[in-house]
């Protein structure tokens, strides 16, 4: 992995950082790159509330909150930022006020690198909106003061539209700090991860892959 | 939150009529129900914090319940209950929870408003 000035991953949902970035924000923190992890929301929409349940519509923010936190914690990051937007409204709030947000973000971290999702093909409205944010961001700065965008798009179009990825990280180095910050978002991965482990204790080559290399989309604007 | 007990829920529904309560009204299939099946017409709404003052709140069917509001010129209603709690707040929180955990619709009555 290349070395960074800092790097400023966005995303909306406490967990997005965990299943495909976390390998890397690790990776990063303990190459010395400084890391901030910007969280628009705290999930508090979430559905997995279990039958029994562990929690209400009411009380699952405290309990993302503190899952957000622990999964910093695992991954060694030490800025954590929650913007304070609500779940699922985020395409909802005023364009300019996202981007401004953003801006802020930029101005206060100065990044060389900024991870977030790709927009047209990242499924969830939050996603789409956080990413639409991002890009229209940086693509107003002035080309030679851009940071680099890696992009994360799981869309089941993908690859019909923008081919596969071309940025790879091997992570092999922070395999426990990974499946920590996982594990951390216990109330939205906690069935996921009893199949991971599984397959992980098995050697299934597809989930040794996931835990030990990360692929991005580097944005072109 | 417990198994929606109609009896013991309908006197719950029922503390909160005629006065102004914040309503959080939420139906959901999730945000990728068509991304994992494609075609699948992904539809819900979202309301929080609108206040209303029933004059008649009635708990009907068996469990999985329907929960009807009589407003002075309108109707809440949601289907599909399976839990409710009277939490610490004095806030009747009720939720329909599918058998794998996944929350559906959610109403919920309050006398002070719900957190943003």
């Amino acid at each position: 992995m290349e070395q960074e000035r800092h790097v400023l991953v966005v995303f909306p949902h406490p967990d997005d950082e965990a299943f495909g970035v976390s390998g890397t924000i690790a990776t990063y923190i303990e190459m010395g790159v400084p890391v901030t992890y910007a969280c628009l929301t705290l999930g508090e929409m979430g559905r997995n509330l279990g039958n029994p349940p562990f929690a209400t519509r009411e009380t699952l923010p405290a309990i993302r909150k503190k899952e957000l936190q622990a999964s910093a914690d695992a991954m060694g990051l030490t800025d954590l930022r929650m913007m304070g937007l609500r779940d699922k409204t985020v395409e909802f709030e005023d364009d300019e006020k996202m981007v401004k947000m953003i801006k802020d973000l930029i101005d206060d971290t100065n990044p060389s690198l900024i991870i977030t999702f790709y927009p047209g093909l990242s499924v969830h409205p939050d996603h789409e909106a956080t990413a639409r944010a991002v890009i229209e961001t940086v693509r107003r700065m002035d080309a030679s003061e851009r940071p680099k965008v890696y992009t994360i798009a799981f869309d089941n179009d993908t690859v019909n539209q923008i081919g596969h990825p071309d940025v790879h990280h091997d992570v092999s180095g922070v395999n426990e700090k990974k499946l920590g910050a996982m594990n951390a978002h216990a109330s939205q991965t906690v069935w996921m991860m009893a199949d991971m482990q599984k397959r992980l204790d098995a050697k299934d080559p597809d989930a040794l892959k996931w835990l030990n290399t990360e692929h991005f989309y580097t944005y072109t604007f | 939150m417990e198994l929606a007990e109609k009896d013991q829920l309908q006197k719950l529904i029922d503390s909160f009529a005629g006065k102004d309560v914040y309503l959080h009204l939420e139906t959901t299939n999730g945000s990728y129900a068509s991304h994992f099946q494609e075609g699948f017409f992904n539809a819900g709404a979202f309301i929080r914090n609108i206040v209303v003052n029933y004059e008649l709140g009635k708990v009907a069917g068996d469990s999985p319940h329907r929960i009807g509001l009589k407003l002075p010129s309108g109707w809440v209603y949601a289907q599909g209950i399976t839990h409710y709690e009277l939490d610490e707040h004095g806030r009747l929180l009720m939720a329909g929870l599918g058998p794998d955990g996944k929350l559906a619709v959610a109403l919920e009555i309050s006398e002070t408003p719900f957190t943003y």
